[in-house]
């Protein structure tokens, strides 16, 4: 158990460093960096917590795939964060009052379940189908595409919407590109791709 | 490695001593296969070739890799003016950290593997997705043009083939019904007939699987070698145009870093191969004889076979090598988004409505 | 300490291992090796004339594109994981339920795949 809890307060340390370290590292590709560890610690205590599922999750898809946009995005726009900065002091109320209102949130959901009030709904399937000491990606899988079937397609729509909004925001077509076009090349057959010519001596093909 | 009935292992000093132990065994036998699969790697290219490859070294060359080592070790570790020093040295050490870490799942024979986790497979698919940060890591630091845009294509490329190795490794999930490695092997005991390239098992009617699974084995194999930046994927250390890729400004030790991180993944992809569709390290026939055997040496015979077919694969990766000629960029994108990504996803689909509604769960 | 998470610390000493691994080679080089730089030796490389710029330049938009589509399909593959796990343990009823959830839910991402397609996100120029 001490290990257990050594453990965790080193991983949620680095974790809240790590994220202060996003916010105050001068060059933005050092910021995705240190996001990339936030997310990495944060995925240690998922496997604290027994979701090693999700654990995985989050290291597949946040730092295998999103913080790769990051920093192609970060890396491509060249962006003068200098200048960006200048409008630090114009937009500080509007950030703290977000910032007060997450903080409410978490106090709320976190007082919540201290009083056992998300426990208290323990008629779920994940509780009362099987016990916890199945692997969490089944008990997700049992669940996921019947229980919460509508949720679940829900999810895909939305995946559908960021599939065309990134087609429709980012697809640009260079004029003049020359493509390989391999269908073509495959059905090129020497009737098509040849033509015999019978020049007459001193006339040549003629074109 | 095989659980220890002595009262000292079950301390936990004993448990992390044993632990260390283990990883070392498993470090070490990585390490040393990898400088003879690298010389093989050079001589197979060069019979190819018809060149006699490294000779001088020591028996037939056997100890180049190990004079390379020094070799690297001995030269300045130069680091360009203009990079970013940090996350220039982060980077080949990541690219090392991560192609070793990966093998911390892989059971090399029955209950040796170090890390017996539920979501080992999703663990190696984590692993392998990460890999893309050393590459782009490296080109960015160096903060210099040919290395950045060696690691923006090598990402793009990485990016595009994970994908449909994600598939690839669904139908894998579908046959096997669990994402732990071991019980994956398990399941395709008993002989060839049960390794999921030929649709993992189920009798006769189970090999109409098979349909589905020797493609998809190809597949992954295609996409294993775009993953490590093979030949005839190696467009991002093009040295035709763009010298090296993201290696460019890379010497000594942290060059070895990554050559060694590039060489281990290959490996690593070999022994995952081995892993999901031809059985681990099971024998292509039963072996119900070994049970006479005591443990250790039945666990032997078995990493025998493992390791066998890894060195196959790894046989096959370098035939590659010498013998494709390397793609376009646009072709291979196009290949790995037109042609992979589809099949597999279309090859999801068909396994699981076979299971689904003809073949039924076995056992 | 529970089983579940005394599997985990085998990799954390793996990583551990193998960062320790990789430092000692760097440092090996650092120690043994000769260190004689020079302003051309720590300059970046190019063809035989120096830079002209910084080698941090703008790229095409386009591989930002393809990052993108792969977050998606990746999502998607995410998805797929606990249903292929547990797709034939479920009774057979659910399970052909859970068959066609996911068989709509594949179609719907197999439209934005065909528009993707035809629009030629796919191509690289």
């Amino acid at each position: 158990m001490a290990l257990q809890a050594i453990a965790f307060y080193v991983m949620a340390a680095v974790t809240v460093i790590a994220g202060f370290c996003v916010v105050s590292a001068r060059n933005p590709v050092h910021s995705v960096l240190w996001l990339i560890l936030t997310f990495f610690s944060a995925a240690g205590l998922f496997v604290l917590m027994g979701a090693e599922f999700l654990a995985m999750l989050l290291v597949v898809v946040y730092v295998g795939a999103v913080a790769v946009l990051f920093l192609f995005v970060v890396m491509m726009l060249d962006v003068d964060f200098a200048a960006l900065r200048q409008g630090f002091a114009q937009y500080m109320p509007l950030g703290l009052l977000i910032a007060v209102f997450l903080a409410a949130e978490m106090v709320l959901v976190a007082s919540t379940v201290a009083t056992k009030g998300a426990a208290a709904h323990n008629d779920t399937p994940m509780a009362s189908g099987f016990g916890m000491d199945a692997p969490n990606a089944e008990a997700i899988g049992r669940v996921l595409y019947t229980d919460y079937v509508y949720f679940f397609q829900a999810s895909g729509l939305v995946l559908l919407v960021a599939m065309i909004g990134a087609i429709v925001l980012t697809l640009r077509h260079k004029p003049g590109v020359r493509r390989q076009v391999v269908m073509d090349q495959v059905l090129r057959s020497p009737k098509t791709g040849m033509k015999i010519a019978n020049p007459k001596p001193g006339e040549g093909i003629g074109e | 490695m095989n659980a220890t009935t002595t009262d000292f292992w079950a301390t936990p000093g004993g448990w992390v001593l044993l632990t260390v132990g283990q990883v070392l065994a498993v470090t070490i036998w990585v390490l040393l296969s990898l400088a003879f699969l690298l010389l093989a790697d050079r001589k197979i290219w060069a019979g190819v070739q018809m060149r006699k490859g490294p000779n001088v070294v020591g028996p037939f060359g056997l100890l180049q890799s190990f004079a390379d080592f020094i070799k690297f070790v001995l030269k300045e570790v130069v680091i360009p003016a203009g990079a970013d020093k940090a996350v220039f040295l982060l980077a080949p050490l990541i690219s090392f950290v991560l192609a070793f870490g990966a093998w911390a799942v892989i059971p090399l024979a029955p209950g040796w593997v170090v890390a017996d986790i539920n979501v080992g497979i999703l663990y190696l698919f984590a692993i392998s997705s990460l890999g893309v940060y050393g590459i782009i890591m490296g080109g960015w630091a160096s903060n210099s043009k040919y290395p950045f845009l060696g690691s923006l294509r090598s990402a793009a490329q990485m990016v595009s083939y994970e994908v449909s190795i994600g598939f690839v490794i669904i139908t894998v999930i579908l046959l096997a019904g669990s994402m732990n490695l071991g019980t994956i092997v398990e399941k395709q005991a008993g002989g060839f007939w049960n390794w999921n390239v030929l649709g993992g098992g189920g009798g006769l009617p189970g090999l109409v699987g098979a349909l589905v699974m020797i493609p998809m084995t190809v597949i992954f194999f295609i996409s294993a070698l775009a993953e490590t930046n093979r030949p005839p994927f190696d467009l991002p250390e093009a040295e035709s145009e763009l010298v090296a890729g993201y290696q460019v400004e890379y010497s000594s030790t942290p060059y070895l870093l990554f050559m060694i991180g590039e060489y281990s993944n290959i490996v690593l992809m070999c022994a995952m191969i081995t892993v999901l569709f031809f059985g681990g390290w099971h024998a292509p026939f039963p072996t119900d004889f070994t049970s006479a055997w005591s443990p250790t040496a039945a666990s032997f015979f078995h990493f025998m076979w493992f390791f066998g077919k890894v060195i196959f694969f790894f046989f096959m990766f370098a035939m590659v090598k010498a013998i494709v000629p390397r793609y376009r960029y646009d072709q291979l994108m196009r290949l790995g988004w037109k042609v992979f990504l589809p099949a597999s996803l279309v090859a999801v689909c068909v396994m699981a409505g076979w299971l689904v509604y003809g073949r039924g769960p076995i056992g | 300490m529970n089983a579940f998470l005394l599997e985990y610390l085998p990799i954390v000493i793996f990583l551990g291992i193998a960062a320790a691994l990789g430092i000692a080679f760097i440092l090996a080089a650092v120690v043994l090796a000769p260190t004689a730089p020079d302003p051309e030796k720590l300059s970046s490389y190019e063809c035989g004339f120096n830079a002209f710029d910084d080698a941090r330049m703008k790229f095409d938009v386009r591989f930002y594109l393809v990052s993108i589509l792969f977050i998606i399909f990746d999502l998607e593959v995410a998805f797929l994981f606990p249903w292929a796990v547990s797709l034939m343990k479920l009774p057979a009823e659910q399970a052909q339920f859970a068959f066609w959830s996911m068989m709509s839910f594949l179609g719907v991402l197999t439209v934005g795949f065909i528009y993707e397609w035809k629009k030629g996100a796919l191509e690289w120029e």
